[in-house]
């Protein structure tokens, strides 16, 4: 997977990445529309299909709403880097086919707009200037969700 | 060998002898609880997997507190959805626009009892463990699973126990003692991590306090609060529910247990400030003008938060140019402090008294901030833009101190 990066700082919370007013909605195309604005309004319109997010501990922490994972997937995101997430940002994401990536320190040395390379076989991320981070591999049954495109496509492709 | 609670319960759950932390369990769920706002999804998710029938009808709870009344034809139409599957599905446990917050509700309605594993597509759900059951927020698509199967995979948390001593000072409440923890460890102090509460002052504190401890849990990352059941909670328990139960406690040389001693004798209202709950500071150390005050959620909106707050509001205006909003966490709660003559008491100190609801707490739906705008909440989350606009303020506190912040206008301590 190659993108490119946008950088987040600590404790990105799920109001962050998408107001309480806008939990009634469902679909993804609306939920993109207000990713990330209260940080940056014009967020959506600016991230490419295939970007990545980096970011620093606790990325995610706060609500249960699934409509979080599901703006950033709407947005374009293709995975997230951190240094740690929260809990159930972490089970909601997985469940919708965005693969959740720890990797120590790369919140410090990376830059925003970077262009970076992640091979998810290795468990190695390289920049564009030829920095690299090692990130945990994600197990065996997990990399078969993400690749299903999620849980509920990932059971019924089982069936 | 030695267990803690969340060992043991799971372990129960999952039909096994024993587990420990770091296993990954398949549990069988006894409560599943979903709310308006997440609901939706939920069931759009549940269709998508093609399960006719969900797995008991009598095991689902469904409470509308988030957007109640509906406030725009998008959550009236969310509204639709869910009576709509509560019909379809025959689901027992249905509590429509006038019944309160899910959090509230669960425990008071008889849903909640000692040694149970309950899940909820609300991330307060750990509020539950304040009766020693093993409660944890999820998300939709989880929650779709749980609908078809009635299981949940979880890995077996270690656990942070925060052995809590020393007697509360006048005007300290459990809600300080809260926020003095998370401000110690810190927003992912906890995290993937079980919080038990236990010491003294625990065993001292009434249900509604011990609720307001393990409500809480999740802005220290906990996957879960609980506190080990006692006289007290069998009491609360016998009163509002007929479900068997079964009490599991914490064996102390547990190998995943950490223990942190926490002592709260010289403790002072604390104040959790912009825009993280961790950012808590001694009330001493806060000093701000407030436009709105809210008292009302599932942290602070019980009938003894009523009473802390009318004690103080009694006879008092609230200030010019401060507005304050009252929202009891549920029918019953707002049923005695009529009786109890506490919402007079309230609106005629100027206040506005609203049916129960989630209120502004996460911004959705009433009582908004504006751009600049600083709210004095007793609710749970203080994050930016959490409570309307992104270049609003939320300080979080006690019942009481929101109670005297209302009369000055300004975050102050209870005389």
């Amino acid at each position: 997977m190659k993108g490119k990066v946008w950088k987040f700082e600590n404790d990105i919370d799920t109001d962050i990445i998408i107001p309480g007013r806008y939990l009634i909605y469902t679909d993804e195309e609306t939920l993109a529309k207000h990713c990330m604005e209260g940080l940056d309004p014009n967020f959506n319109e600016k991230v490419n299909e295939g970007d990545f997010i980096v970011a620093g501990t606790n990325f995610g922490c706060g609500s249960s709403r699934e409509h979080a994972p599901i703006a950033l997937k709407g947005a374009g995101i293709a995975a997230i880097i951190a240094e740690s997430f929260a809990r159930i940002f972490y089970r909601n994401a997985t469940n919708l086919g965005i693969p959740l990536l720890e990797a120590p320190g790369i919140s410090e040395t990376i830059e925003n707009g970077e262009k970076i390379d992640i091979d998810m076989e290795k468990g190695i991320i390289t920049s564009e200037s030829g920095k690299k981070y090692e990130f945990k591999k994600l197990p065996p049954f997990m990399l078969e969700i993400l690749e299903s495109g999620g849980l509920i496509k990932y059971l019924k492709d089982k069936k | 060998m030695s267990y803690t609670m969340s060992e043991k319960i799971l372990a129960n759950a999952s039909n096994k002898d024993s587990v420990e932390a770091g296993d990954i369990v398949m549990a069988n769920i006894d409560i599943a609880m979903t709310h308006d706002l997440t609901g939706p999804l939920s069931v759009q998710s549940f269709e998508k997997i093609g399960t006719p029938k969900v797995w008991d009808k009598s095991k689902i709870v469904i409470p509308f507190d988030h957007q109640v009344p509906a406030d725009s034809i998008d959550s009236a139409n969310n509204h639709i959805i869910m009576r709509k599957f509560v019909k379809e599905q025959d689901i027992e446990n249905f509590y429509d626009v006038n019944a309160g917050v899910c959090h509230q509700i669960l425990p008071e309605k008889g849903h909640v009892v000692p040694g149970e594993v309950i899940v909820g597509t609300d991330s307060h759900t750990c509020t539950h463990g304040a009766l020693g059951a093993f409660s944890t927020g999820i998300g939709s698509t989880d929650m779709a699973m749980v609908f078809s199967e009635g299981k949940l995979w979880f890995k077996v948390p270690e656990t942070n126990r925060f052995n809590i001593t020393g007697e509360l000072k006048d005007n300290v409440y459990a809600k300080d003692v809260i926020l003095n923890i998370i401000g110690k460890v810190g927003a992912d102090g906890s995290t993937y991590k079980a919080c038990e509460f236990a010491g003294k002052t625990v065993e001292d504190m009434t249900i509604s306090d011990r609720m307001v401890l393990a409500n809480m849990a999740i802005e220290m990352g906990g996957k879960t609060g609980l506190i080990e059941p006692d006289e007290k909670t069998i009491q609360y328990v016998k009163k509002h529910s007929t479900k068997p139960y079964t009490v599991f406690k914490t064996d102390l040389d547990a190998n995943s247990l950490n223990i942190i001693d926490i002592d709260v004798s010289d403790l002072e209202p604390q104040i959790a400030c912009p825009h993280n709950v961790d950012n808590v500071k001694p009330i001493s150390e806060v000093d701000t003008e407030i436009d709105q005050v809210f008292l009302g959620s599932c942290t602070n909106g019980r009938i003894s938060d009523l009473r802390d707050a009318a004690k103080i509001l009694k006879g008092n205006q609230i200030a010019r140019g401060t507005r304050m909003l009252v929202i009891p966490a549920s029918r019953e709660v707002y049923s005695k402090a009529l009786d109890e003559g506490l919402l007079k008491i309230f609106v005629d100190a100027g206040a506005l008294v609203s049916a129960p609801c989630c209120g502004p707490c996460l911004g959705g739906h009433t009582g908004l901030i504006g751009p600049g705008e600083i709210s004095l909440s007793t609710s749970n989350r203080n994050f930016k833009g959490r409570q309307g606009s992104p270049d609003g303020k939320v300080y979080l506190s006690s019942a009481a101190v929101a109670a005297a912040s209302a009369i000055t206008g300004r975050i102050s301590m209870p005389e």
